[in-house]
């Protein structure tokens, strides 16, 4: 019998269907994945399983959760089931914890609700010693713990009495990849060691494909397939599964040729923080964000930078836009230095956050012109400028009058894209642009950039932690650890013979999908 | 903790300095010569130079506002141009009256406040929070020297309950002085409590759709025991800066609910003495006032640290 069965599973939130009909089931020592994109329902259908909806919800079918009748349950039941026999984790370890309990009070306190039996303290002080943090003591707090520690700490919590089904939403969707894949290895020891059943819920195939023993893929709040993983992937049924797979190993023709021009140059800059002052007559220490960093873009290359998170890639690229001041070296766009405001309209910057980077109140046609005030002079032929960007992201220029609020993610990530390449700039920087991106829309915006290379070429810097996408967009890449470059080269060269340690820890790291022919030649429908 | 405590200690005392300065030349720069305005327009020049010489009025400015910080350091605020007594004495006084109504009133304040935002909040939407939100509206609108002047009516004149002004004073022993201190406590706190009530339940509301709250809630704790362990004490921040804010009110923002209930309280001290040209009483009251307001800022920083680790850490 399995730990876990849904059955027709529908939901609505005020109204508006969320999930309809969805059916899995989980044993115990099992590994389930349930992928999709954003909007797939997946992540509600884990909350449903703990009964955590939110507000206003309305589920019918049938739960079964060990015997128990998860939707029929009391409030008072659904407590004592909660954190006893399912623990969760979440997407986001950052704010998943409480910022002013330390944490082995937190860990401490499901011991306490549960398990009356065993001493809150020392059991506390067990799990997270089974997670890893043997050397970190239960008063600390979780400001002091770096993003993968507080992870652990949020799965020591999870497990802290011993149940019998972990559910993980996007456990590590917001880690860096070797953080990532120490998490990873870590939910899977623990769900061996003590026989849970695995609910992972996962946006990545490729975590999926070395984690899951069996997959389903979802869309639309509905289940379009499952089965087991590896016969998932070698041979996807469904269209959709199908174009998710190939969306996930997505690859671009970029055209080639970069002149010997060097446009953007980059010499021994080194950036130092001062940090607090500890002592009254010491003076301030540093911290070198960017360290003796040198290197050059050619005219109408794409130069690929790939680092984890606090290794300086943020610093050096507010350097390069001239908005961070160096300590030491220089950096210049065609031998004038980049903190010169001529410099400005030279360079575009598309960033990470398509909801955050536009201003909600203004229509698109006043948005993507913003970079005109740039210019001496304002060009005459406005309205044709904007209808020839907007066709080139793949809108229409009818778009012109709408506001950000009326475009999907992907949409206005094509409007950061022609907002920036609106004065025709010499270098334009993709500030981890794709991040944030489903897979399928993801490709999509790759192959634009691409295209838009073919068009007008381009000369780039692309920013990311995603190793995959880096891989295909860019000719050389740079990889950066502690504020400094440690390899540099042609980007397959690099990715297919890595000379330095720390790039082939991040290769290795980073979660790969097998490759299978079915899947590659197809694409989006 | 005991850095962020220095640092703030040091913060405080240039706060101080900076107050004093720019309260003595406020005063200095105020029309009225406090000589004249004792002794009335038909007095004599020999006489009011005399006067000056008394008062020490004559002296540089500089040695005046020296003179003036090293007496109040001591605890000597110099004696009172109108009334000829020492000013200190006169500020004990009304002190005894204003401090334990600000007391009492935050107290009132902070009772109704917490349960009602409280509850408001774990009611977010419906009719329980309607209710109280509503009914918030009402107290922030009402004028609160009219809700004074219907509290004497209801409970001091028909029900004669309390009465209706005045101040027992202390040595009619601390029920006496308390009863009459009561109605012009929920008269000032009426209003505090529907303020405070509204920033404790936007605060809890904010925290209430934190990660860590569903966390907590994964850990098999019920809605409500989330939101009193882990909701209760992040929300604490906001409420912590209108408690500061309403304190240093209350001390001397009372003035109507003083002149409403008679009470010798410092509203009405320092409204007197600007009347009268009193600037040495003026200045003492408003630098009392000064220091009251920025230890009472001092200490909502130590709480602040207290309640929330990450504080403790930065400094």
């Amino acid at each position: 019998m399995s730990l876990l069965s849904i059955n027709g599973l529908s939901l609505s939130i005020a109204g508006a269907p969320i999930l309809r009909d969805v059916s899995l089931s989980l044993a115990s020592r099992e590994v389930v994945a349930v992928t999709g994109e954003s909007g797939s329902g997946k992540s509600m259908t884990a909350l449903a399983v703990m009964q955590l909806l939110p507000a206003r919800s309305e589920a019918t079918g049938a739960i079964t959760l060990d015997g128990h009748e998860m939707l029929e349950l009391d409030e008072a039941t659904l407590c004592t089931l909660r954190g006893d026999l399912a623990g969760m984790v979440f997407q986001e370890p950052m704010t998943a914890l409480n910022p002013v309990q330390t944490i082995g009070a937190q860990v401490s306190e499901t011991v306490r609700l549960h398990r009356p039996d065993l001493n809150p303290q020392s059991r506390a002080r067990e799990v997270l010693d089974r997670v890893g943090l043997e050397s970190i003591p239960l008063s600390r707090y979780p400001h002091e713990l770096s993003g993968g520690q507080r992870q652990r700490v949020v799965i020591a919590i999870a497990i802290a009495c011993g149940p019998k089904l972990l559910i993980a939403d996007e456990p590590t969707t917001a880690l860096d990849v070797t953080t990532q894949a120490q998490i990873l290895t870590l939910l899977k020891r623990l769900a061996a060691e003590d026989g849970m059943g695995l609910l992972m819920i996962t946006h990545d195939l490729a975590v999926v494909a070395e984690m899951a023993d069996r997959i389903v893929v979802m869309r639309h709040g509905e289940v379009v397939e499952a089965g087991d993983t590896p016969a998932l992937l070698a041979d996807p049924q469904h269209p959709y599964t199908q174009a998710l797979l190939a969306a996930s190993n997505h690859r671009v023709d970029l055209p080639g040729g970069a002149e010997q021009a060097p446009l953007l140059r980059v010499q021994n800059v080194v950036r130092d923080y001062t940090l607090p002052r500890t002592k009254l007559f010491v003076p301030a220490g540093t911290h070198r964000a960017v360290d003796n960093v040198s290197f050059d873009i050619k005219r109408g290359e794409r130069l690929g930078l790939v680092g984890e998170s606090g290794c300086g890639k943020s610093t050096l690229t507010r350097a390069i836009l001239g908005l961070e001041p160096v300590q030491d070296g220089s950096i210049t766009l065609d031998g004038t230095p980049v903190t010169d405001p001529s410099v400005r309209r030279k360079m575009q910057v598309v960033f990470q956050d398509p909801y955050g980077s536009f201003n909600p109140r203004h229509q698109v046609a006043r948005l993507i012109t913003e970079p005109f005030h740039l210019l001496d002079s304002p060009p005459r032929d406005h309205d044709v400028r904007i209808e020839s960007a907007l066709t080139d992201v793949g809108l229409s220029p009818d778009d012109a009058q709408k506001y950000p609020h009326q475009f999907s993610g992907g949409q206005r990530q094509r409007l950061a894209i022609a907002r920036a390449l609106m004065i025709r700039p010499e270098l334009v920087i993709f500030d981890e642009a794709v991040s944030a991106l489903d897979v399928s829309v993801r490709a999509q915006i790759l192959d634009l950039i691409a295209e838009l290379c073919r068009q007008y070429d381009l000369t780039y810097l692309f920013i990311s932690h995603d190793l995959s996408v880096v891989r295909t967009i860019t000719d050389r890449v740079m990889v950066m650890q502690k504020g400094r470059i440690v390899e540099a080269g042609q980007t397959e060269a690099v990715f297919s013979d890595p000379q330095h340690p720390y790039t082939r820890q991040l290769i290795d790291a980073a979660p790969q999908l097998p490759l299978h022919e079915t899947t590659r030649a197809r694409s989006l429908p | 903790m005991l850095r962020y405590t220095l640092k703030r200690l040091l913060s405080l005392f240039i706060s101080l300095a900076i107050a004093s300065l720019l309260i003595f030349a406020v005063i200095e720069v105020a029309p009225g010569d406090p000589a004249s305005f004792m002794l009335g327009i038909n007095a004599q020049e020999d006489t009011l130079a005399a006067l000056r010489v008394e008062l020490g009025i004559d002296q540089p400015k500089w040695q005046r506002y020296l003179s003036w910080v090293g007496g109040m350091v001591q605890g000597d605020f110099g004696t009172s141009y109108q009334y000829r007594t020492p000013v200190a004495e006169m500020i004990a006084d009304r002190l005894w009256v204003s401090l334990p109504l600000a007391l009492y009133a935050l107290t009132l304040s902070t009772i109704i406040a917490f349960p009602a935002g409280i509850y408001a909040a774990s009611r977010r939407g419906k009719a329980g929070d309607v209710g109280v939100m509503g009914a918030t509206q009402v107290g922030i609108a009402i004028p609160n020297f009219w809700f004074a002047m219907m509290l004497v009516l209801i409970f001091a004149i028909n029900l004669r309950w309390f009465s209706a002004g005045g101040f027992a004073g202390w040595d009619k022993g601390v029920f006496a002085a308390m009863k009459s201190l009561t109605l012009p406590a929920i008269a000032l706190a009426l209003p505090q409590a529907a303020i405070l009530a509204r920033v404790m339940r936007s605060s809890l509301l904010d925290v209430l759709d934190e990660d860590f709250m569903r966390t907590a809630r994964a850990k098999g704790l019920s809605r409500g025991a989330a939101l009193r362990r882990h909701g209760l004490r992040n929300a604490m921040i906001p409420v912590l800066t209108i408690l500061g804010l309403q304190f240093s009110f209350l001390l001397a923002g009372g003035i109507i609910i003083e002149q409403v209930f008679y009470l010798p309280g410092l509203g009405r001290l320092i409204f007197q003495s600007i009347s009268a040209r009193d600037l040495i009483v003026v200045e003492s009251v408003t630098m009392l006032l000064v220091f009251a307001v920025i230890t009472v800022n001092f200490l909502v920083d130590l709480a602040y640290a207290a309640v929330d680790p990450r504080l403790r850490a930065r400094t």
